[in-house]
């Protein structure tokens, strides 16, 4: 690794995960991990003041551990990054204030980044420089999108996303209508490899010749899967559960998959990765693996651990907006909890001379009860 | 400093005198002011950050969205520069800044039609644990003593008597933590400091909101 390459301590809150990471330039230093995740397992979904309580406990003795881990001083930072949004406007606020905590005592520059454009630059820490353009596919509990990043720090736009449910969710309410427990992910993909895909004909959603070509829906399958079910119930009969959850993972990442594929071909970009917490999924990586290789895309998965929320990839695109002289945040930052994906990062009310003010509502739909609750 | 109430207010005690202070109410932005207090307190004493030799937080109760930005914030000041932190509960501050000398209970705003809310003998002196109750179910109990903070302002027919302050000054606390630490009386308990973690008094809402996660831009 190069002298010259900044090194970032990375913070991302936004969900259930209380991420810390240290990165210098490209090479992973540290990724230290504090999961509330089976304390939300009983309710079957994240309970935002649950994921904030933990994230407030776990906050400073895990960057503490991410320092121990990478072996350097918080001395030696040239900045620090955190999740600015999008994500739970409660669980935002916990990192975001850590953050610029730290910053100010250290003297060190901060870096408000966006979640999304973090899960595409946390495959530099695996495969190296991110080619620009890249396309991505980011799915989890959380995302379904398409992205198309022509420069991660200040150029990402938005080519498609669900209308509904994102994927991960799909994967977790099927679980639950199986009885398979949350998350649904892992289990479903375990299952599903001894099952046969082509079992039953699950519908692809917004598959349509005049569909939106790159955005998803999986809530007709959530409900097509349930109804199936169902009715083998009631015919008194056992539910294959093997079939029904690899006929249900293919439906998902056959729509995935293609319309991740036409937009790359379509917008003449050769280079696809795939992030989220998804993108553990095995069939999705063949599958990916197989339509990319035919069209002559070079495809990028990082590894399960990169793929899920965490802070090395916080860490990450931080030290891409350090490398590339981005101006910084100031110590006003706000966790913003629905950060559109076109800001990559928040830069400082003053850094470029205007407000950094946008038009959608700062409170999030979800984060409204929970603000003062 | 401390976050737990509506206020966001931060002050810098020298162990004789606040040389410093800033406090600033509105409910919905402590993450956002927090820090630029912090910033010009310490530029109005001439100060770097690196100065403190200890953080005091108010702990609540309180809300718990605006709670966490100090208790954190705290903890982080507290990592970075080696320094102790200790907590004092956000009511003693509101009683400390009262100055009344005689029985007296001090109520903050809970939401939800609740106050948090504790007995004192005097400034000074804390006799009941904090609690959160509907003002109409303590109000007998209270009859015909001083209530102290936003509480009391909110619910004057429960508590006629209402006093200043009605907001939690970051002065107060570090002039009643100095007046602690003087007497060498840091350790836990009654008399001495909390740790630094969160005094919520009420469980979480456990239920998933619909929709929970999809933050995906449209
Ligand atoms: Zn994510």
């Amino acid at each position: 690794m190069a002298a010259d390459e900044p090194l970032v301590l990375g913070i991302e809150t936004s969900c259930d995960e209380t991420g810390v990471g240290i990165v210098h330039g490209t090479t992973l230093l540290a990724d230290a991990v504090a999961s509330s995740v089976d304390t939300h397992a009983r309710y079957g979904g994240v309970v935002p003041e649950i994921a904030s309580r933990a994230h407030l406990e776990a906050m400073v003795p895990t960057i503490e551990r991410a320092l121990k881990t990478a072996g350097v001083s918080a001395k030696d930072l040239d900045g620090i990054a955190v999740t600015a949004g999008p994500g739970l406007a409660g669980a935002l606020l916990v990192g975001v204030s850590a953050a610029k905590a730290y910053a100010y005592a250290l003297g060190k520059p901060l870096y408000g980044v966006n979640h999304l454009a973090s899960h595409i630059c946390v495959d530099q820490l695996e495969h190296g420089k991110l080619p620009e353009p890249t396309m991505a596919l980011l799915v989890s509990g959380g995302h379904s999108s398409l992205l198309l990043s022509a420069d991660i720090t200040s150029d990402v736009r938005p080519m498609g996303a669900t209308i509904d449910d994102a994927a991960g969710e799909a994967f977790d309410k099927i679980a639950r209508v199986l009885d398979l427990g949350f998350p649904g992910g892992p289990v479903i993909d375990r299952l599903a490899r001894e099952g046969d895909p082509r079992a039953i004909a699950f519908p692809r959603g917004l598959s349509g010749a005049k569909d939106p070509a790159y955005d998803f829906s999986f809530s007709g399958l959530k409900t097509a899967v349930a109804r199936w079910i169902e009715a083998k119930k009631a015919a008194g009969e056992e539910v294959p559960v093997r079939d029904v959850a690899a006929s249900f993972q293919e439906a998902v990442v056959d729509v995935l998959t293609r319309k991740a594929v036409r937009a790359c071909k379509d917008e003449g970009v050769d280079h696809l990765m795939i992030g989220g917490g998804v993108a553990a999924n095995s069939r999705l990586r063949a599958l990916a693996q197989e339509r990319c290789e035919r069209a002559g895309i070079r495809l990028r998965v990082p590894r399960p651990g990169l793929c899920t929320d965490n802070g090395a990839m916080v860490a990450a695109l931080g030290a891409e907006m350090v490398a590339r002289n981005r101006a910084a945040s100031d110590l006003e930052l706000s966790a913003d909890s629905s950060l559109p994906v076109t800001d990559p990062h928040v830069p400082g009310a003053h850094a470029h001379g205007h407000s950094h003010d946008h038009s959608h509502d700062h409170v999030h739909e979800v984060s409204k009860e929970n603000l003062y609750s | 400093m401390d976050t737990a109430t509506p206020a966001v207010t931060v002050a810098l005690h020298d162990g004789e005198a606040v040389v410093a202070s800033s406090g600033q109410v509105d409910a919905r932005r402590h993450g956002e002011l927090l820090l630029p207090a912090v910033d010009r307190v310490l530029a109005e004493a001439g100060l770097k950050l690196d100065a403190v030799t200890g953080v005091v937080v108010g702990v609540g109760p309180g809300p718990y969205t605006g709670l966490r930005v100090g208790l954190v914030t705290a903890a982080a000041f507290s990592s970075a520069l080696g320094v102790p932190v200790h907590g004092l509960c956000t009511l003693d501050g509101l009683a400390y800044a009262s100055g009344i000398e005689e029985p007296f209970a001090v109520a903050t705003d809970a939401r939800r039609k609740e106050v948090y809310w504790a007995r004192y003998a005097d400034s000074r002196t804390r006799v009941t644990d904090a609690a959160v109750d509907r003002p109409a179910d303590i109000a007998e109990a209270l009859a015909g003593l001083p209530v102290v903070g936003a509480g009391a302002r909110l619910y004057p027919g429960a508590f006629p008597d209402a006093r200043d302050p009605e907001h939690q000054s970051a002065a107060a606390l570090a002039a009643l933590a100095a007046e602690r630490l003087a007497a060498g009386d840091g350790g836990a308990g009654s008399g001495g400091f909390l740790d630094p973690l969160p005094m919520y008094l009420r469980r979480p809402d456990a239920q998933v909101p619909k929709n929970y996660k999809v933050v995906t831009p449209k």
